[in-house]
């Protein structure tokens, strides 16, 4: 495929769309449908301006903190559980009870427990994104081949080596799926997090300007976050296409024979 | 060497029990290449699980230069019949052949001498950096012959490991597997149902019989030291061998009440093995 051909299929749908915002909106005078030109223009000046250091910086800090915290957790306990049928079955009741709150609904409570700093927000972010990445590190850790695994432990491969070599290779295709869920998670819940009892953030931020009727700046919040999310969904995908890049390589070899 | 005693494996099912091998005793001396052939489904992969520690058997015991088996021991190499699921796919055939390296915290020069020497010896020095989806599949069990080579073994266990590779690649294989026994010396049990490819390879073929699995007899391959495809398996003796094989295999289900049948020529191995084995508790 030329390159011309590949930009004109990546780009070319939300030109068209933005086109159309672009015209549709141009005469608008509906109070709270603005001109994209205006929404546009909030973008760089509010956004892209005072608010980037103000509320977009920490909004991003404490959705990686969250990321970070859930990956670590999430991926240990993973390991623990897939590998052990005694904890599985101990724990698989419990962990399907915590998987089914709504993480939203836990913002009240872990406000009264744990107040109304980052380290709430944090929290509210890492619990509700653990969950993809849990279940599926553990059904990668699961599925480890029965023949690679005779074949380590032959060459007496064991422990941490294992680990290593063996169970979390064969399981990173299962945790990247994982972690390309919990991050849009993450994402949610960043915004949701700064709904209640924040004094920064992208989430506060939109809210504010809903409030006080700033209405292309409210537009204008929700394409930010769109090219937030957008962003961080590249930035992954760069990381995973070269680490699973083993595994797209088998695959397409497995599809070619 | 290799001393198998009284081997007998039960599977405890749901309200049934399956008897996969009865009685297997025989042994195996340093430096020999033996090759086990029986029919599908006659408890060879069971017991080559069983000696290579992956499995424990129901009665009787696996001793190593007198050592007893419980888990996989340090001299053992095993090359499993699916290739492409016994080479860690996220790893290169250079980091592949390394890995038991490492794991045996062998240093540096010395990883990579025997990492150069077993892949040239497999005829693989220019697919280092390969990973092995990208090679075909005997190539792939060229590499995973070279892992096992590498790691030195004192026994080289092989299940099968032919069996889903074309018949020309197959052919080439197994002359590797001539040559790289001469050049390494190294103590060979080769598992196959392939009764041609029993008798080509092995010094000695140790007849199975079908589930619940015994010896039925212990042949001794008299074929040349030197064997190539085309002589060697257009040659008289070829045929005999490979003709009383087939009797034995397919001898018929009355006959397998007793196992080593009076029939049998050339029993060998089997008891003097035993008595030369240390005594244990």
């Amino acid at each position: 495929m030329s390159i011309v051909r590949r930009l004109g299929l990546t780009f070319g749908l939300p030109i068209i769309l933005l086109a159309a915002w672009w015209f549709a909106s141009a005469n608008s005078t509906d109070f709270f449908f603005p001109p994209l030109s205006e929404i546009l223009t909030a973008l760089k000046d509010e956004w892209f301006g005072p608010r980037l250091l103000a509320d977009v910086v920490p909004s991003v800090l404490r959705l990686l903190a969250g990321y970070a915290v859930a990956v670590v957790v999430a991926v240990t306990l993973g390991v623990v559980i897939g590998t052990s049928r005694t904890v599985r079955a101990t724990l698989e009741p419990v962990l399907e009870f915590f998987r089914a709150i709504p993480p939203p609904v836990l913002v009240p409570i872990f406000l009264l427990l744990f107040g109304i700093g980052d380290g709430m927000k944090i929290i509210v972010i890492a619990f509700g994104c653990m969950w993809p990445i849990l279940l599926n590190t553990v059904e990668g850790v699961r599925a480890v081949d029965s023949v690679l695994s005779d074949t380590a432990r032959t060459y007496r491969i064991t422990g941490t080596a294992r680990l290593r070599t063996l169970v979390l290779p064969a399981a990173s295709p299962q945790i990247y799926a994982g972690l390309r869920q919990g991050l849009s998670v993450a994402i949610i819940l960043m915004v949701i997090s700064e709904l209640f009892a924040a004094s920064n953030g992208l989430g506060f931020a939109v809210v504010q300007a809903q409030r006080s009727f700033a209405i292309a700046e409210t537009w204008a919040g929700m394409l930010m976050l769109g090219l937030l999310g957008f962003l961080l969904a590249m930035l992954f995908k760069l990381v995973e296409n070269r680490q699973l890049a083993w595994y797209h390589g088998l695959r397409r070899a497995q599809r070619s024979s | 060497m290799l001393d198998v005693r009284g081997i007998k494996k039960v599977y405890e099912g749901k309200g049934r029990t399956v008897e996969a091998v009865r009685d297997l005793t025989f042994t195996v001396d340093q430096g020999e290449m033996v090759c086990i052939v029986g029919p599908s489904g006659s408890g060879k992969t069971t017991l080559l699980k069983i000696m290579s520690g992956l499995l424990d058997p129901t009665a009787g015991e696996v001793l190593i230069e007198g050592k007893k088996v419980d888990g996989p021991p340090p001299g053992m190499a095993v090359v499993f019949q699916e290739y492409g699921r016994s080479l860690f796919p996220w790893m290169t055939v250079r980091e592949n052949v390394e890995l038991p390296l490492k794991q045996k915290k062998l240093p540096n020069a010395r990883r990579k001498e025997l990492v150069d020497e077993s892949l040239s010896a497999v005829g693989l020095a220019e697919a280092h950096t390969a990973y092995p989806w990208q090679l075909s599949g005997g190539m792939q069990q060229r590499v995973a012959i070279a892992r096992a080579v590498a790691y030195e073994p004192q026994v080289l266990l092989m299940d099968e490991p032919f069996a889903a590779v074309d018949a020309q690649t197959r052919a080439d294989l197994e002359d590797l597997i001539r040559d790289i026994w001469h050049r390494f010396q190294v103590t060979t049990l080769f598992v196959t149902h392939d009764i041609d490819e029993a008798v080509y390879l092995g010094q000695r073929v140790l007849i199975l019989s079908s589930s619940p699995t015994v010896v039925r007899q212990d042949l001794a391959i008299d074929l040349p030291d030197e064997r190539d495809q085309l002589n060697t398996r257009s040659s008289p003796r070829f045929a005999e061998l490979r003709a009383q094989v087939y009797s034995q295999i397919h001898r018929p289900k009355a006959d397998a009440a007793e196992p080593v049948g009076a029939g049998a020529t050339a029993v060998d191995g089997g008891a003097s093995g035993y008595g030369a084995a240390p005594d244990l508790p």
